[in-house]
């Protein structure tokens, strides 16, 4: 079994500050504290302590004066820098939003304060969630806590790191094409991207409509849990959250796993060369197989395509998000000789290189004569991948795979060439594609890089408890604790 | 222009839709870039999609109907407060019609 980490998580904070054993207000303040010593992750853009500090003072008042609080009372939450946060900054860590206030909470926002959890900062990100190593931030990459040399994953790079640096009991990200659960395989944290409709994306700055998911960072399954049920649920504001029963996650993770049967891409690991992503692969399926799990071999013969539909499909409804970003109602305004220069110019300077490239080859994509040939092409291709996981889910209960083709990589690293880094997505993006359920487990560290690795599970729609299940016995088979040595000591 | 699948005029044209304003760097290394990933997706080709839907959504979204009540919305001030510029009553942007 697990050691507990070296800072208390969701689940432990909560109960100590209900049952009065620990105060809001403290355990705030530890977490602002570690916040500003670990300033050289970069891991956030906006650190609001007195709003933190005033927040957590009135769940303690609320307390004292005997009132219940709720399942994530004084709770510290970090949250990506793409979610609204009313009255403090959100950029999407662009230039094109420097100082922007949004005038409103997201909905998850608002569940997180509604159950007594304190906001405590804004996280950094890739620029308009584009990206795989939180280098197209515009305002600097964030460092990997387990290495300060190799990027943290993005886009939810900032999130990742913070909640490996035990900043935050737990951090909100969102998940495109694998942006929560890629950092998360990259800095050692769980990471859960729930089914699309699983909850409410009103406040979350849209990138690709079709894809985009908020998802839950933590050190271990069962406080990714606890979040996931107060998040759950329909929201009038956001016509595409379902209106599905929210079950007990928390409890799901005590659930017994044997008799599951989880199925395996075996001809995909043959094509993993990191020697340390396939190790953590066989010891996952070997401790499932241990914990009374049948292995079934799968195949989903169109994944291989998910890089090519990913970015045609993402980019295309990127390309029509972003139009909003203009210089007329928000953000930047560069002025032009009239109407027309104004947005070029506006847009030319407040986007980074990587938002420009995917709105051009979005553009592109959606323009008059190649329409069809890529943009329905591509949504005719993720057809086939969604067929082939509803042909898959009649033969197991689970997919288990890695999460990412190797643990972290360098700084610098990739950024000359997008494809390569494009391909760093290519175990995320066939569960986004399909819009099911899927999830990052931490396995431990790999022997030849030191770094952390693990694997993903995916499960059908809106199966989150079969999900968390499978993640909870891989967890606590693992022995792996999330406490990185550059921060902790020692070897955690 | 060279054999590639896109040119350096398609980039341009494509970046006007886009209201991107590039200069000629930016249009070449654009140019290279998108070649390589549409070459890349070219792959896609070769898969028989006769007869298929394309999948707008993966999931069927029911788009449930919220009650037809009046509920409260931003105050002007508040919707005005991030605008780049604004006269107090509306957002203020450049002149659209030439001789207004």
């Amino acid at each position: 079994m697990s050691e507990p980490s070296p800072v208390a998580g969701v689940v432990d904070t909560a109960e100590a500050v209900r049952a009065g054993e620990q105060r809001a207000e403290d355990v705030v303040a530890q977490h602002v504290a570690r916040a500003k010593a670990r300033a050289d992750l970069n891991a956030l853009l906006h650190l609001d302590e007195e709003r933190a500090l005033s927040a957590a003072r009135a769940v303690d008042e609320r307390r004292a004066r005997g009132e219940a609080l709720g399942a994530l009372a004084g709770v510290p939450v970090v949250l990506k820098d793409n979610l609204c946060l009313d009255g403090v900054p959100t950029t999407c860590a662009s230039r094109i939003l420097e100082g922007y206030r949004p005038p409103y909470n997201a909905d998850c926002v608002e569940r997180l304060i509604a159950e007594d959890a304190v906001i405590i900062a804004k996280a950094n990100m890739d620029e308009f969630a584009m990206g795989s190593s939180n280098e197209n931030s515009a305002f600097g990459p964030v460092k990997n806590p387990w290495d300060l040399t190799r990027a943290p994953g993005g886009s939810s790079g900032g999130s990742a790191a913070a909640t490996a640096a035990g900043i935050g009991a737990v951090a909100l990200g969102s998940d495109t094409g694998g942006s929560v659960r890629q950092p998360g395989a990259f800095c050692g944290v769980v990471a859960i991207k729930p089914t699309y409709g699983r909850l409410s994306r009103y406040g979350l700055i849209a990138f690709a409509s079709s894809l985009d998911q908020v998802g839950t960072m933590t050190r271990d399954v069962r406080d990714g849990a606890r979040v996931l049920r107060v998040l759950a649920g329909h929201d009038k504001r956001d016509a595409t959250s379902a209106v599905e029963p929210v079950p007990d996650y928390e409890a799901a993770c005590a659930a017994p796993v044997s008799g599951l049967r989880v199925g395996v891409l075996r001809a995909a690991l043959d094509q993993v060369e990191d020697p340390d992503v396939r190790a953590a692969f066989s010891a996952a399926e070997q401790s499932l197989r241990d914990a009374g799990c049948d292995i079934v071999d799968i195949e989903l013969p169109h994944a291989h395509h998910g890089v090519s539909v990913y970015y045609l499909v993402a980019t295309a409804e990127a390309s029509s998000n972003l139009a909003r970003f203009d210089g007329m109602r928000f953000g930047l305004r560069v002025t032009g000789d009239d109407l027309l220069s104004t947005y070029e110019r506006t847009r030319a300077q407040g986007f980074g290189p990587e938002v420009k490239r995917r709105i051009m080859l979005g553009t592109y994509a959606l323009s008059s004569g190649y329409y069809d040939a890529f943009y329905i092409k591509a949504q005719k291709v993720r057809t086939l991948m969604v067929q082939d996981y509803q042909r898959a889910f009649e033969r197991c209960d689970a997919v288990l795979s890695p999460t990412a083709p190797t643990p972290a990589f360098g700084l610098g690293e990739k950024t000359g060439d997008p494809l390569a880094m494009y391909l760093a997505d290519i175990f995320t993006l066939p569960p986004s594609l399909a819009g099911l359920p899927a999830m990052h487990v931490p396995v431990g560290l790999g022997q030849a890089s030191g770094l952390p690795v693990g694997v993903q599970v995916t499960t059908p729609a809106f199966t989150e408890v079969r999900m968390l299940q499978l993640a909870a016995a891989l967890e606590a088979r693992s022995g792996y604790v999330c406490a990185p040595p550059a921060l902790f000591g020692g070897a955690g | 222009m060279d054999d590639g699948k896109i040119s350096s005029e398609q980039v341009r044209h494509v970046a006007r839709l886009a209201r991107l304003q590039l200069d000629d760097v930016e249009v070449e290394a654009l140019r290279g870039q998108l070649d390589a990933i549409l070459g890349y997706v070219a792959a896609l080709d070769a898969v028989d999609v006769t007869a298929l839907l394309p999948s707008f959504h993966a999931i069927p979204i029911l788009s449930p109907l919220r009650e037809d009540v009046a509920t409260p919305g931003l105050t002007r001030e508040r919707a005005l407060a991030a605008a780049p510029a604004s006269d107090g009553e509306g957002f203020a942007v450049p002149k659209v019609l030439e001789g207004a």
